[in-house]
């Protein structure tokens, strides 16, 4: 490690790019190989919700899952913490 | 038997085209006969890594097209007599290249008793890319540290796994390799790039080499000598790894950490 990087105290990067990574590399392999129709159903839904609650595109997650045969479309949704009384 | 290996990314300008050439220099130079054929059509550049760029008569479209034999359009490498490299068409001409002349183009080399085909693959996943993987018992999927890449080579594997011949066909599917490249110990040890095991980790595979950020590579390329054949140099010590590893060899892999420096290099991390 060089003299220069004991004055660096960014936040390590490599861990950043890791941890994105990981979430959307796991969100492209759910929606890999199902119907072509999930884009635009995510972008709708994403409008109805839109329409009650003020969420973010990111809390906005469609998974497709697959077991046995069977197909789950899983949505979740995070909603916005209420603001206090 | 015959193997074909395609080499893919996804991304572009990760390394594909420099690790066809070597690849297939450490593997003829073990004495297999091997042909390596570049899929970059209207982009030709192996020629050029393989330092073979003048003696280019017939080209891979020439052969699909019947304007030629294959063994004509085959050239035969100066240094590695069991080596042979297939030129890219320059055509513009995106249809080019189809599902049925890349089998008749592959079926031939596997009549003529090649132990490996290297098909180096554009990048993106047009066509071209789908073409070179399409016939592969195995792929290498070259993978810079870096989030586009590996992304990319994420959206490759799904390919592999979907798109090919043998995942069609349900023939075993296509094994799968990582080889991750332009791999720099100092950054990695900063936290400034992912490391191995993190890349490893979010893809999933095992890695059959990890090549170095080196000079070197950009030297050989210049001289028309894949990096492989540079005798001193990290890179072409780390290819010959991959390729042992590739013939089932079990190494441990190296140069993941910083050589040691100078003062004053140490100092100013240059
Ligand atoms: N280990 C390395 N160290 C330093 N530079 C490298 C290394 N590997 C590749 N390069 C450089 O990266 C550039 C791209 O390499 P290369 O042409 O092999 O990539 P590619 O994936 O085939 O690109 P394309 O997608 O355009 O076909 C070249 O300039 C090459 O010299
Ligand atoms: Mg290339």
């Amino acid at each position: 490690m060089g003299l220069l990087s004991l004055f660096r105290s960014k936040p390590n990067s490599a861990s950043i790019a890791k941890e994105r990574l990981r979430i959307i590399v796991a969100q492209e392999r759910g929606s890999r190989g199902g119907p072509d129709y999930l884009p635009l159903l995510r972008r709708e839904l994403l409008q109805v919700i839109h329409k009650y609650v003020n969420v973010d595109p990111e809390a906005v997650q469609i998974n497709l899952e697959r077991e046995a045969g069977n197909e789950v479309l899983e949505l979740s949704v995070a909603l916005p913490q209420k603001p206090p009384d | 038997m015959t193997e074909i290996i395609v080499v893919t990314s996804g991304k572009g300008g990760v390394g594909k085209t420099t690790t066809s050439a070597s690849m297939a220099c450490g593997l003829a130079r073990r004495g297999k006969r091997v042909a390596v054929i570049d899929f970059d059509i209207g982009l030709r550049n192996l020629d050029l890594i393989m330092g073979c760029e003048r003696r280019v008569v017939y080209d891979f479209v020439n052969v699909i097209n019947g304007d030629c034999a294959l063994k004509q359009a085959l050239i035969k490498d100066k240094r590695l007599e069991t080596l042979h490299v297939l030129a890219a068409s320059q055509t513009r001409d995106k249809d080019a290249l189809t599902e049925d002349g890349v089998r008749r183009v592959l079926d031939g080399l596997i009549a003529d008793a090649f132990d490996y085909i290297i098909c180096d693959s554009p990048a993106g996943i047009e066509k071209g890319a789908h073409l070179a993987m399409y016939f592969a018992d195995r792929a290498v999927v070259v993978v810079n540290p870096e989030v586009s890449s590996v992304r990319d080579s994420d959206r490759i594997l799904g390919l592999l796994a979907s798109k090919t011949h043998r995942s069609v066909n349900g023939n075993g599917g296509v094994k799968e390799h990582l080889l991750l490249t332009r791999y720099n110990p100092r950054r990695v040890a900063n936290g400034e790039m992912m490391s191995v095991e993190d890349v490893k980790e979010i893809l999933g595979l095992d890695v059959i080499g990890v090549v170095p950020e080196s000079p070197d590579v950009l030297s050989a390329s210049n001289a028309g000598v894949p990096v492989i054949l540079s005798e001193t140099s990290d890179a072409a010590a780390a290819y010959e790894d991959a390729v042992a590893r590739l013939l089932g060899e079990e190494l441990p892999l190296r140069f993941l950490e910083e050589p040691k420096r100078g003062f004053f290099a140490r100092m100013f991390g240059g």
